[in-house]
């Protein structure tokens, strides 16, 4: 099991404990955006931005002996919440695993069905741009 | 409330859904039996194309979709049929509008006054054509009350103002605007009008030789009719000025290769097969709406939700920003924010307690701008919505504020 994988099942255990609540569930992604470090303002603009989601979301990358470190903020707790938790499963792994890594954590946690495909797009466009950073 | 039932009961997807609460009215409504019923009938009774058949079935389709276009025009008040155009929705009528007038009556360097309460529908239709034939676009601002400011629009008034072009109601904030004062302003200075009605048509009751208004367009979807039908009315005078860039079949008299001889107006403008059974649901929805005591009941029962809601809200204003004031004339339309919050974490909790709300800019980033403002979150109700479901609606309300706090 690679990585990311294991960071993964760590968090798919911790989510289990919420079954079918979902405002615990809310309550825990609502909790990761609020522990996420801010972004410092000075690349909360257009060229860090985030297309297609409703609310703003900002995403830096940096490579560092071929690992990938990202850095985000948005002005909505939720999607910081969300990239929060995408940023633990990829912050620091190598480019060839998150190139390699599918995301299936999204449908797993359920995170899919809560979202209405105008927001999922958002989501989608996190994933998106951190599947580009690894594969330029 | 016994009247709110016997409406309620008349939408299936109402009745489908008991649990969930629909509060996006202003995004569009939901679509009583007697309209899914009528474009069933059409299918199976009518069908025909309509306009150049000479048989039974497409004389009777015709027939069935001008008595749409008379009862339109009844509902509206408009004085003939003729001044009644089918087009695809309000989107469509502001665009066809735009380029006729485009076209045939505006000039280089004219100008035209919109306002900042303007949905993107009544900007980029204008603003795309300005930039091509070279008129000039001016914006009336908001008053403290959230509606148009009549003596701001009125001293953007020059000799070359050659159209205004507004809202009757804010699709965001809901506002009334006072547009037989604005019309009067304009026909001082024998400017034309265009109203969009948009969100008026299924909430106050319209008549336009009354309004005077000169052209004035809105959506079927939004007044309980099926997508894709929407109006645009125009003042018989103005009839000349109506020749579409876009034509073909069904809007000719005689055409030659290089030359045509183009019907009269609404046909002209209807090239192509219109959505006859889109027409029809909205035959349909008028009746439904006669049947059930008229826009005026709507309006009052609307009246009535909308003031429990404002009151209920208001109770939490400690948490909130609201974007209305008790002196502001408004249908049932309300738009807030939760304190330091944004709308769309409110929206997303809202939906997980089975709360149906509008959050975003709503179309009216300049009016966001102005407000300087994300975005909102917007209830919109209908008459068929109930003061439980508000009750349902304050308590998700309290708990998402909590959750995000």
């Amino acid at each position: 099991m690679g990585s990311i994988q294991k960071i993964e099942q760590e968090i798919l255990d911790e989510m289990s404990l919420f079954g079918d609540d979902w405002e615990a569930k809310y309550n825990y992604i609502i909790e990761l955006g609020k522990t996420l470090p801010s972004l410092s303002d000075e690349y909360k603009n257009d060229n860090f931005l985030i297309k297609g989601c409703q609310s703003r979301v900002w995403l830096k990358a940096e490579e560092k002996d071929n690992r990938l470190f990202f850095y985000a903020d948005s002005d909505a707790i939720i999607p910081k919440g969300i990239i929060a938790l995408l940023l633990k499963l990829v912050n620091g792994q190598t480019i060839e695993d998150i190139k390699n890594y599918d995301f299936g954590i999204i449908n797993k946690i359920g995170l899919q069905q809560h979202l209405s495909p105008t927001r999922a797009n958002g989501l989608l466009s996190m994933i998106k741009y951190i599947k580009q950073y690894a594969s330029k | 409330m016994d009247t709110i039932i016997k409406i309620r009961e008349q939408f299936p997807f109402i009745v489908n859904h008991p649990d969930s609460v629909y509060f996006d009215n202003a995004a569009t409504t939901q679509k009583p039996k007697k309209v899914l019923d009528a474009i069933q009938e059409y299918y199976e009774t009518i069908n025909a194309n309509i306009h150049r058949g000479v048989h039974k079935w497409s004389m009777l389709a015709t027939e069935k979709h001008e008595q749409v276009r008379s009862k339109v025009a009844k509902f509206i008040n408009a004085q003939h049929p003729s001044e009644i155009i089918f087009t695809s929705g309000t989107t469509n009528s502001v665009n066809l509008l735009a380029e006729c007038l485009s076209a045939n009556y505006l000039q280089k360097d004219d100008e035209i006054i919109l306002s900042t309460l303007e949905h993107h529908s009544n900007i980029l239709p204008w603003q795309t054509r300005s930039k091509k034939f070279g008129f000039k676009l001016k914006f009336a601002n908001i008053n403290n009350k959230f509606q148009i400011d009549t003596e701001h629009l009125q001293s953007l008034i020059t000799e070359k103002t050659k159209l205004i072009a507004v809202t009757y109601v804010s699709n965001t904030l809901g506002t009334i605007n006072d547009i037989e004062k604005i019309i009067s302003i304009a026909h001082q200075h024998n400017i034309p009008v265009m109203i969009d009605a948009a969100q008026s048509i299924a909430h106050l009751p319209t008549d336009v030789q009354k309004l005077d208004v000169d052209f004035l367009v809105f959506s079927g979807h939004k007044m309980y009719s099926p997508t894709g039908i929407g109006i645009l009315y125009a003042k018989q005078k103005y009839h000349e000025w109506l020749y579409p860039l876009s034509s073909g079949g069904g809007a000719i008299i005689d055409v030659n290769y290089f030359d045509t001889e183009f019907a009269e107006v609404p046909l002209r403008l209807e090239a192509g097969t219109p959505n006859i059974e889109g027409a029809y649901g909205l035959g349909a929805a008028i009746d439904f709406i006669y049947e059930n005591g008229g826009i005026d009941k709507f309006y009052l029962l609307e009246e009535n939700l909308k003031n429990y809601l404002y009151q209920k809200l208001f109770e939490l204003s400690d948490d909130l920003d609201i974007y209305t004031t008790p002196e502001t004339p408004s249908v049932s339309v309300i738009s807030f924010n939760v304190k330091n919050q944004h709308p769309f974490d409110v929206g997303t909790l809202l939906d997980n307690y089975g709360i149906a709300v509008r959050t975003g800019h709503h179309c009216t980033q300049p009016l966001m701008k102005h407000l300087k403002i994300q975005g909102t979150v917007r209830v919109s109700l209908a008459a068929y919505n109930t003061f439980e479901e508000i009750d349902k609606f304050i308590n998700a309300l309290q708990k998402t504020i909590k959750m995000l706090k």
